[in-house]
């Protein structure tokens, strides 16, 4: 059997950008995203699926990088929180939540945007009910759910009218 | 922060190879597919597998095919199980209710029907378990539900698995030695700890369900219709004539034992009856009566028990075509009829 090696070399597509990344081969992908890139936007809850703060797209699919060996995604493409702005211009979903006090605590919100924009980057014609279906994995601890399902449909509405 | 033991981490491109892996590495080595049950268990020190072999990178179990009836590969995603148009109902409704949707991205019908058994004295972190000197299940040597208890009584929480028991479906067990067909109910043993009739050697690789003609569906006690385990799962399968006679009929129990299993009492009793209220409550005294839960999981024991007469009911008269969409979007937050 071969023995375990100290370090792993892979290369990441972290926000359209390739990355070269080393890290020790018992990390989730969210404990090198935090410590090994310096990516904190995305967030350690309860560490065991239960929460949804540490939401990423994965290959454009939201999973919870807690979950995730990080020694599986090479080559792969993964977005955080961090590549949602484009230089100083807000995502529409940011400014949505924003506008509508979708962030209190701001614990979940990076959890929530990227959640949202997997939904919404599928199609921005969604219901009010499948915006709660699509979140129901991401905890909101200061129960602010209301605001930021109108956060969701703001930005929707917004995201059809410039796909017009 | 919980951080995940030392593993070795092996990533064999077939179903052959993963086989031989396995049975190189013996018992010190785990599956791994979506890492949804095992990744939590690991971080928690439930399991501490020297070799995890990954069956991400295995095409074959990502496979679909249809013939006489569907058979699925065991690595395709929850998701991606959803996405099938063929996918009997009860199996849609079970898959939709499991987990979340980040969750279903990620677990497979295979880790689905592999979950490890759950108990409110084993799923604690290693701090808490020690300070109760564990239990039964894990490092300990008392069941703390039931103290004489010499077996293991945690709760088997698979969703997928009643539905599959109810649709007549068998799996496939591959190891270095062959391959094996069995039912799906035969793939598990009333026991918290040995939960599963798969050695240790062989990989769950496929899903076969029959082409029955079955009228299915799927009914879920969890305390939040969001997101939570069943506490208590209901799926019956029926086949009618054409003057809605029942032909063939298959209950399936889950989350009430530690295992799933066939009511088969009211499954013969309803064979070659017309669904009327009798009918109906006759039945569902005889599915009542197989719920025996135990006092280690969410919500009231003795309620959870009665309540199993009240969900046979509502699968019952759903399949008899009774409008259940009210009851169903009220428990189940979901719109799913079929």
């Amino acid at each position: 059997m071969a023995a375990i090696p100290e370090r792993v070399h892979l290369t990441y597509l972290v926000n359209g950008e390739e990355v070269p990344v080393s890290f020790a081969p018992y990390k989730t992908l969210l404990e090198v995203l935090r410590e090994d890139l310096n990516l904190t936007g995305t967030k350690h809850g309860c560490e065991l699926g239960e929460c949804g703060a540490c939401a990423v797209l994965i290959d454009g699919e939201p999973k919870l990088s807690c979950l995730t060996l990080a020694l599986e995604c090479g080559g792969r493409s993964i977005q955080t929180v961090e590549g949602l702005a484009q230089g100083t211009t807000l995502h529409p979903l940011q400014a949505a939540f924003a506008d509508h006090g979708g962030s209190q605590c701001g614990y979940c919100t990076p959890g929530m945007l990227m959640t949202a924009k997997a939904l919404l980057d599928g199609n921005p014609n969604v219901s009010r009910e499948q915006i709660k279906q699509a979140i129901s994995g991401n905890l909101c601890r200061c129960t602010g759910y209301q605001q930021i399902v109108d956060a969701i449909e703001s930005a929707a509405a917004e995201m059809r009218g410039a796909r017009k | 922060m919980m951080r995940l033991p030392w593993f070795d981490y092996r990533a064999p491109r077939s179903i052959a190879e993963a086989a031989k892996i396995l049975a190189g590495e013996g018992p010190q080595a785990m599956l791994i597919a979506g890492g949804t049950d095992l990744l939590p268990n690991m971080k928690r020190r439930h399991q501490t597998p020297k070799v995890l072999v990954s069956l991400k990178g295995i095409p074959e179990l990502k496979k679909v095919s249809n013939g006489s009836g569907i058979v699925f590969g065991s690595g395709l995603t929850l998701s991606e199980i959803l996405n099938i148009e063929k996918t009997p109902t009860a199996l849609r409704q079970a898959t939709a209710q499991i987990a979340t949707a980040h969750l279903r991205n990620m677990g497979t019908l295979g880790g689905n029907l592999c979950l490890d058994t759950r108990c409110t004295y084993y799923n604690q972190n290693y701090e808490w378990r020690k300070a109760i000197d564990f239990c039964l299940k894990k490092d300990g040597a008392t069941c703390w539900v039931a103290t004489a208890s010499k077996r293991c009584v945690a709760v088997s929480s698979t969703d997928t698995a009643p539905a599959l028991i109810a649709l007549n479906a068998s799996v496939v067990l591959t190891g270095s030695s062959g391959e094996r067909e069995i039912p799906v109910d035969a793939l598990y043993r009333n026991d918290g700890i040995e939960y599963l009739s798969r050695r240790p050697d062989e990989i769950l690789t496929a899903i076969k369900i029959p082409q029955k003609n079955f009228k299915s569906t799927y009914w879920k006690l969890r305390r939040r219709g969001s997101f939570d385990f069943p506490i208590l799962g209901v799926a019956v399968a029926l086949r009618f004539s054409s003057g809605n006679i029942i032909q063939d009929a298959r209950v399936a129990l889950g989350a009430v034992a530690s295992r799933p299993f066939l009511v088969e009492k009211a499954s013969e009793y309803l064979k070659g009856k017309a669904l009327s209220d009798d009918v109906i409550a006759e039945a569902c005294a005889m599915i009542a009566s197989r719920a025996k839960p135990m006092d280690n999981t969410d919500m009231d024991l003795y309620w959870r028990k009665e309540v199993a007469d009240d969900f046979a009911g509502y699968a019952l008269r759903e399949l008899r075509g009774d409008d259940m969409r009210a009851m169903r979007m009220r428990i189940a937050r979901q719109e799913l009829t079929g």
